[in-house]
């Protein structure tokens, strides 16, 4: 038993569902009560879908499970087939049909059904959302994918996207645009906008493109054994990856075509004198493995920030992040405990997040700017505007993202030199938010704070070290987004020197001490 | 009593047929409730034992709304859980345990019992009792069940207050119970009234914290503030008190036959009721004229989800001018919605339970003006030119009595407001 309050991660069922809702013509019959209906509005609410999910509930009841739960379940996946005509249906548990053990794959199969009927074994009390889309999209191509003849030209499948995918939407096209350009086409784009009969044509391209392994790595290797399809392994997210990546595919197709890099803004972003306020700002970086590594690598080679920290929720990652961590120095976080992430935060108290929907809810209690890199995704992950993760457009996405909740350069200054401005006082927050200052740091308040009885005061490095009064006035002229900083580099210093008392004096020598 | 009022319907709702059709709900289980009872109840903790499926509906019904300090979690059951029963009640004493340490400032701790739990025979009322007798008197331990077998949406508050009715004191005062938790000021609103109509003593369930005087007895009457609450009806009749039948108090009709109902038994003169109601309702009837004007002559169909469709429609139909095509509610419980059903004219039809594929095809052929459905069906129907109001939001926000009326009016006026302004051509 495991006491949760907030979880990254949905049941695998609710993963199968978001490989069946970014497809079309395939239909999910789960077998489950209907409280599990709620899962509807992830992708109609969130996503803003304009259709109900592909998902026929059999909702059972107590009264329900004494009788015939099981006539119950073949009469809706009967009901799902002559209403919505698929041309594949996948059937499954959720996890209390799982308990009743009704076998939903077995039951389906003695109906005789003239389509494909695709089994899914999701243990839910083991596994989680990832495995469950990663399991899914498996299962389909196994069952519908046929050996084919290799087309003519030079051809790949896109794996991976799914629906309610942090940015999937935006990054098949920018890669679909990139490989063009490349002189490759790709055949098909799977889960996400691909039929059954698209994914029985799968087998006749060259190579796979592995956008997300969460979600498609699993297919991915079947191909590779099964269609002698190799697949790619760099995650063309940030200027340096998708060099790689374009690197990568040249190896595999050897296409010599030109690219035009010129749409590419985030190298010269970065580099004008503007953005030398962001140089060493340390940030911590926590999300789906995939991309906390994409992030990483930007933040510390194309952002010029320092990554103080990182780590990832999905277990299925943690050996690929804890190798990344080492060579940023780093012991990586890996849990989907969101009050251990809170805690590490806390604790490093850096200047900025990269993170989830649930790291910007810690920042913002906490009053530290946070970009949304990763998913779990809320309606404002899904923007109206293009803007991909992936390609040349997705680094500049990525840099513009990553400074707005930050107070840009020059008025960083502006705070320093007239902090006791009453307008422009640091706890106004950065000038282009309106109405969005951030909670002083400090003690959460009750209600508002998350687990307060837990995380109350902001962890000093060292419980015996003690600010005194001019001191603390000093640490409190300093701007929001460095005090946490100064603080901690404070007291972090005044350990090291054996110092139990922290005067005016000691906050200065600190200074000068990680003077930069 | 009914000075100015619309007189009711020669034929009313309470006999027409009712269509039951069996098929696929969309609709919440009952945990979903914890989401506004744990902000009601300020020193209560909400411990659901439960799958991940449950925390995740609990954070997806809830969203960002309340992504703060949340006085509720799951103790996700795991594979070792499930091995053996005995190592279950172990590990759930343990979460308790770990809770409760953590948290000193909570006084009464739920266990809300979910599908799962419910499957594999957790029997957590053994495990309350247990628990209640390790912390007592600190800590007293309930339990009740919100799992999608048994409860709908709202029926969780249900289950919740019901389940506090049996440990209530014994009390022989004759005192006004009203039970349903609504939104504090639209609380102290009511307990305004009440006082001004010289009732007392007002007790309310849920209390806001568990030191409230509330008790139990033959000479307690209550009323009902929800029309969900039909176990906790129960319970307390079973406790020897006295239900006040009435519409529930929607719009200034409902608000003033509720308030009626309980100033009659209490024996309230009619000068005094007048006087003390007359200012309200003016501005409650002033404030639906003005927020009521895009529903005046539309059609509206209800998918079943709180069971406040019923009183809503009732609303909506002699106050806003609109008429109602279809009703549906998850469960119709005569002594609870009779009296907005008599008040509601014959016409639309009743239904109680969904098959969900079954009513949108009515839906869709009806194309009415306006459809109160689920988060998962809104923006699916409005994709076909449809208007939707969801119905969740019905439940969140402060709708009660006379200062709120208007404000109900207007969350079904601002869909077909919107699509005005947007120049949304109304197929
Ligand atoms: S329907 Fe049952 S399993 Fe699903 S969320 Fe509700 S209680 Fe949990
Ligand atoms: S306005 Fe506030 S919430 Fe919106 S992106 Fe900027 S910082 Fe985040």
């Amino acid at each position: 038993m495991k006491l949760t309050v907030w979880t990254y991660e949905g049941p695998p069922h609710v993963g199968a569902m978001r490989v069946a809702t970014g497809m079309t013509g395939l239909h999910y019959v789960l077998h489950a009560p209907q409280g599990d209906t709620y899962a509807d509005l992830l992708f109609t609410m969130i996503e803003r879908r304009d259709h109900r999910p592909p998902v026929t509930y059999t909702t059972f009841q107590a009264r329900d499970l004494g009788s015939d739960t099981a006539g119950l379940f073949k009469s809706s996946c009967q009901d799902a087939y002559d209403r919505f005509k698929p041309e594949a249906i996948i059937v499954g548990a959720s996890c209390t049909a799982e308990l009743i053990q009704d076998d939903p794959g077995g039951l389906a199969e003695t109906m005789g059904l003239d389509i494909p009927v695709i089994p899914l074994e999701l243990p839910s009390y083991q596994r989680k959302e990832n495995f469950g889309a990663d399991e899914t999209f498996f299962q389909i191509v196994r069952h519908l994918a046929k050996p084919m003849e290799k087309t003519k030209r030079v051809t790949c499948n896109l794996l991976g996207p799914t629906a309610l995918g942090f940015r999937h939407r935006d990054d098949i096209q920018e890669i679909t645009n990139l490989l063009y350009e490349l002189g490759v086409e790709v055949n098909v784009t799977a889960p996400m906008t691909a039929t059954p009969s698209d994914i029985a044509k799968m087998g006749q391209a060259h190579f796979n493109v592995l956008l997300y392994p969460e979600t498609g790595e699993q297919a991915a290797r079947y191909c590779e054994r099964t269609f002698d399809q190799p697949y790619t392994k760099v995650v063309p997210i940030g200027t340096g990856a998708t060099h790689d990546f374009i690197a990568e595919i040249r190896e595999l197709t050897g296409s010599t075509a030109k690219l035009d890099t010129d749409r590419l803004r985030q190298t010269w972003w970065s580099r004008s004198v503007d953005s030398t306020y962001l140089t060493g700002k340390r940030v911590f970086i926590f999300g789906d493995g995939t991309h906390v590594k994409a992030a990483a690598r930007i933040a510390r080679d194309e952002m010029g920030f320092d990554v103080a920290g990182m780590g990832c929720y999905n277990r299925e990652m943690a050996r690929d992040i804890r190798a990344a961590a080492k060579d940023y120095g780093l012991e990586a976080l890996i849990t989907d405990d969101y009050l251990e992430v809170e805690r590490a935060i806390e604790a490093l108290q850096p200047e900025m997040i990269l993170g989830t929907q649930m790291e910007r809810h810690i920042g913002k209690r906490l009053g530290i700017p946070c970009a949304v890199i990763s998913a779990p995704v809320h309606v404002q992950d899904f923007p109206a505007r293009y803007s991909p993760q992936m390609g040349f457009e997705g680094a500049n996405v990525i840099f513009d993202t990553w400074i707005h909740p930050l107070v840009m350069g020059l008025e960083e200054h502006l705070l320093h030199m007239f902090r006791e401005d009453f307008e422009f006082h640091d706890a106004a927050g950065p000038s282009h938010h309106g109405g969005h200052a951030p909670k002083p740091m400090g003690p959460a308040a009750g209600e508002g704070g998350s687990m307060p009885a837990e995380t109350a005061p902001p962890a000093p490095v060292n419980d015996n070290v003690i600010w005194l009064a001019d001191a603390e006035k000093e640490l409190k002229k300093i701007p929001f987004f460095v005090r946490g900083k100064a603080r901690r580099n404070t007291e972090t210093f005044a350990a090291e020197k054996g110092l139990n008392e922290i005067s005016l004096d000691t906050l200065y020598e600190a200074k000068a001490h990680y003077a930069r | 009593m009914t000075s100015q009022m619309t007189p009711p319907p020669t034929l009313g709702c309470r006999q027409s047929p009712v269509l039951k059709q069996r098929g696929q709900r969309e609709v919440f289980c009952g945990l979903t409730g914890i989401i506004w009872l744990h902000r009601k109840i300020q020193d209560a903790f909400f411990l659901v034992v439960g799958s991940r499926t449950c925390a995740h509906l609990l954070q997806s019904a809830a969203g960002v709304m309340i992504f703060a300090e949340p006085r509720f979690g799951t103790a996700i059951l795991e594979e070792s859980d499930l091995a053996g029963l005995n190592d279950a009640h172990a590990e759930l004493d343990r979460t308790v345990s770990e809770l409760l340490a953590r948290r000193p400032d909570i006084r009464q701790l739920f266990l809300v019992g979910s599908c799962p739990s419910e499957v594999i025979k957790l029997d957590l009322n053994r495990a309350a009792e247990r628990l209640t007798q390790e912390f007592a008197p600190k800590v007293r331990v309930l339990e009740y069940s919100g799992s999608g077998i048994e409860t709908t949406f709202t029926q969780g508050e249900d289950a919740c207050l019901a389940s506090m009715v049996p440990v209530l004191p014994d009390t022989q005062v004759r005192e006004l119970m009203v039970v349903g938790a609504l939104p504090d000021v639209v609380e102290d609103q009511m307990l305004g009234l009440l006082a001004d109509l010289g009732i007392g003593p007002v007790r309310v369930l849920p209390a806001r914290n568990i030191d409230g005087e509330l008790g139990v007895g033959s000479n307690t009457v209550f009323a009902l503030t929800q029309p969900f609450l039909g176990d906790t009806h129960a319970a307390l009749e079973r406790r020897g008190a006295r239900h006040l039948p009435a519409p529930f108090p929607f719009g200034e009709e409902g608000t003033t036959a509720w308030l009626a109902a309980i100033a009659k038994a209490f024996g309230v003169s009619q000068d005094l009721f007048d006087k003390v109601t007359e200012a309200p309702r003016r501005r409650a009837r002033q404030a639906i004229a003005q927020a009521a004007a895009p529903l005046n002559a539309k059609s509206i169909f209800f998918f079943p989800d709180s069971q406040l469709e019923i009183p809503l429609a009732r609303f909506l139909t002699r106050e806003c001018g609109m008429t109602p095509i279809e009703v549906g509610s998850p469960y119709i419980h005569d002594a609870l919605h009779g009296p907005d059903l008599d008040l509601l004219p014959a016409g639309p039809q009743i239904s109680e339970g969904q098959d969900v594929d079954l009513q949108l095809d009515r839906c869709r052929a009806a194309r009415p003006d306006l459809t109160v459905c689920g988060l998962g069906l809104a923006n699916p129907l409005e994709a076909e030119g449809l208007s939707t109001k969801w119905a969740i939001e019905l439940v969140f926000t402060p709708v009660h009595f006379y200062e709120q009326a208007g404000d109900l009016a207007s969350l079904f006026a601002r869909p077909l407001r919107r699509k005005d302004i947007l120049g949304v051509a109304a197929e």
